[in-house]
């Protein structure tokens, strides 16, 4: 293809990468070594406020922010080095938790106890989205052909449904006398509160991240299933290869790209938990490094947001989830490099 | 949970508008407010009055801000309180409405006004607190004597479990977060604490502070596991079903666990003044009312008083009574808002008006936590939420 050709095919999808991904890239990693703050000039103000009995009138200092000519309140931004990811992973108690050994002690830092439930919950969640779909995909890969398209339908509904409703929908089914729990209660006959301590929430959010995510791990291994050799597999029959056999030897070393493919994107899904610490209340116990930026983002009761330590927490989430496919990528790429 | 709120608005606007004719609008305007039952009704009359589009929403304080500073503003008007008025203070972006007063607000009570420096800023409905509510039948069962203090609520709460009536003897509105933050707020406040020091950094971890963290997790002991996800109306609903025997709650919730149409237990609940901490009454006051934008044309704004003015008027109070704790002229203080007056008339104060407690607030909110699950101790969750406090305040600008 000649060069200018090229540059006119791929120019337009250049441009949006550099639009949409790069530049809030550059300007988030920008917004994270700066802190933009309001002017406050101190002033006594007279206030009267309703109360139930009588206005209450008091003569109060405040701190107010400076309003320029056009009104809109001054502000002044200063760079501040990695201040903000300083205040984010908190160094000196990381230190002094290492220092004493104390894991309890480390899991009380907000960003590490974040980063202890995301990894967590991308590991043990990685296995079981892709068991659970090679197995759907290998069930209705077996079923009659008259029943498949119900099948397939049935079993993609949890990946329509949108994280937040589905999430909801689970919590209602446990929170406080709800149904399931109700039932538990009544098969086990024993008190169940779901709700009150971590790890049946977390145990509840993993359950519903697999239930969530594995109709698109079945999507694909259903369609890698369809391109099996069958003449490998017959051969495998007549070689005597039991059922298993031809799973493990066969057909998994077969569909080895998807799981890859799969991998990748779950990593990076995975890695970004938000909707099920917001569906499932789960704020009071376990926080995932989304959630803690989210906070960081939350106007307080004045209407300020932390938005540089937001920023560096963002920054800091993106370098983790190049951390963790730089280990599928850099397989990929030997293999790559091996053939 | 919008599209139900402006249906709702509009069937009640429908009967309210035979009751309360006169007050035609002709003029769009839109308004935004917190959604409870009192803001229910106020909207419900001023879309009686025409051309007029609401928006109730519960996390409407994170809108306001950005909407009133557009040019013209998103809405006319928007419900504020004492906390929510500081930033669209500070940011100046309401109008100062005493000219417009002058011509059409001479039925309002002149206590309803929020001044600041001289100029009405914004114009009270109704008064909120938090105060006692309980199951009078199971309390004369047990003979127990109303508590009016912390330790007697606790000592009351621990006799309930032998009426065999409830599941849990309390509720409390103790959900992550705001919630949970304002318990310790009030109960800090009720301990005579002081937040600041005079510089503003933080003075929390303190024994005032340790003795209210004993006290909520002595509390989480007597309520249903799952508080930590348990926000008022959540309670609300508790009370409703039975299912617990006392709670303080939000006074604005006082007419809903005696409502029939809504509650199993309507008229068994009576309520009582907020309970005491060691210095004063554990409770804050509120105001809750409307501000008028200031990115709007005049005609608009003159039309937002009039709808302002006629919501609160002397029928529409009248025929609401019970709702809330009204401000406005024609409220004859009944038995659902006894607790409240109580409450006022002790020591509570009102929850404080500045930009420093809204910082420990969310540090709060987002330290708490770890010491009700048992993660921290007493001393270290405090130390953590100061260090929290200054870092946030710093970020902001609040300290240097």
């Amino acid at each position: 293809m000649k060069k200018k050709t090229f540059a006119i095919f791929v120019g337009p999808s250049v441009f949006m990468m550099v639009l949409f991904i790069a530049a809030p890239l550059l300007s988030i990693l920008w917004l994270s070594v700066h802190v933009t703050q309001p002017v406050y000039e101190q002033v006594e103000v007279e206030i009267c406020t309703p109360g139930l009995l009588g206005s209450v009138c008091s003569t109060e200092l405040k701190t107010r922010p400076l309003l320029d000519e056009s009104g809109r309140i001054l502000t002044q931004t200063t760079f501040v080095g990695l201040q903000s990811y300083r205040n984010v992973i908190e160094p000196e108690k990381l230190r002094s938790a290492i220092a004493n050994g104390s894991w309890r002690e480390l899991m009380n830092i907000r960003f590490w106890s974040a980063l202890r439930f995301t990894l967590v919950f991308t590991i043990l969640t990685l296995p079981l989205v892709l068991g659970t779909g090679l197995l759907i995909a290998l069930a209705v890969n077996n079923t009659l052909q008259r029943i498949k398209g119900p099948v397939i339908f049935v079993s993609l509904l949890p990946f329509i449904i949108t994280p937040v409703i589905g999430a909801l929908s689970i919590r209602w089914l446990f929170i406080g006398d709800g149904i399931l729990t109700a039932g538990l209660e009544w098969w086990l006959d024993r008190d169940i509160a779901m709700f009150a301590q971590a790890w049946t929430i977390e145990l509840m959010m993993y359950m519903y991240r697999v239930w969530h995510v594995a109709p698109f791990a079945f999507v694909v291994f259903y369609a890698g299933l369809q391109t099996v050799n069958n003449d490998a597999v017959e051969a495998a029959i007549i070689d005597g290869a039991s059922r298993w056999q031809r799973l493990r030897y066969v057909i998994i070393p077969h569909l080895m790209p998807l799981v890859i493919f799969l991998t990748l994107i779950h990593l990076m899904d995975a890695y970004r938990v938000f909707e099920e610490i917001v569906g499932f209340s789960a704020s009071a116990y376990v926080i995932s490094l989304q959630w803690l930026t989210y906070e960081f983002l939350l106007q307080d009761g004045t209407g300020a947001r932390a938005i540089s330590r937001a920023s560096a927490s963002a920054i800091l989430t993106m370098i983790g989830v190049a951390v963790l496919l730089g280990l599928p990528l850099r397989r990929v790429w030997r293999e790559r490099k091996g053939s | 949970m919008k599209p139900r709120h402006i249906l709702l608005a509009g069937a009640m606007a429908m009967s309210a508008s035979m009751a309360f004719a006169d007050c035609t609008n002709t003029v769009p305007v839109k308004t935004i407010s917190n959604a409870f039952p009192a803001y229910e009704i106020m909207t419900g009359v001023m879309a009686g009055c025409g051309n007029v589009e609401s928006e109730l929403d519960k996390d409407h304080r994170l809108k306001i801000v950005d909407a009133f500073s557009a040019n013209p503003s998103l809405y006319s008007m928007t419900s504020l309180t004492n906390s929510t008025s500081v930033p669209m203070i500070d940011a100046d972006l309401l109008r100062p409405l005493d000219d417009l007063i002058a011509t059409h607000g001479s039925s309002l009570n002149p206590n309803q006004f929020i001044e600041i420096d001289g100029k009405t800023m914004a114009i009270a409905a109704f008064a909120n607190t938090q105060h006692l509510m309980y199951r009078e039948d199971i309390f004369s069962d047990l003979g127990i004597a109303v508590p009016t203090t912390w330790d007697e609520y606790i000592a009351a709460a621990e006799k309930i479990p032998a009426a065999g009536v409830v599941d849990y003897p309390i509720g409390h509105y103790m959900k992550d977060g705001w919630n949970l933050a304002f318990v310790f707020v009030n109960h800090f406040l009720g301990e005579g604490g002081e937040f600041f020091n005079a510089d503003w950094t933080p003075s929390i971890n303190n024994e005032k502070g340790v003795t209210v963290l004993e006290r909520m997790a002595k509390l989480a002991t007597l309520m249903d596991p799952e508080y930590l996800v348990s926000d008022t109306t959540f309670v609300t609903k508790q009370m409703q079903q039975g299912k617990i025997a006392m709670a303080n709650l939000w006074a604005s919730r006082a007419g809903a666990v005696n409502d029939p149409a809504e509650s199993s237990v309507s008229g068994k609940v009576v309520m009582a003044a907020g309970l005491r901490g060691s210095e004063r009454i554990a409770s804050t006051i509120w105001w809750d009312g409307w501000a008028i934008a200031k990115n709007i044309s005049d005609e608009e704004a003159a039309a937002a008083m009039k709808l302002i003015v006629a919501s609160m008027a002397e029928d529409v109070i009248q025929a609401n009574n019970d709702d809330a704790i009204w401000l406005a002229k024609g409220f004859v203080p009944g038995a659902a808002a006894k607790g409240a007056f109580d409450t006022a008339a002790g020591d509570a104060v009102p929850y404080p008006m500045n930009k420093y407690i809204g910082s420990m607030h969310s540090a709060l909110g987002s330290g708490l936590a770890a010491f009700m699950t048992g993660d921290k101790d007493a001393a270290a969750t405090l130390a953590d939420i100061e260090a929290a406090y200054v870092s946030d305040a710093k970020e902001k600008g609040l300290l240097k």
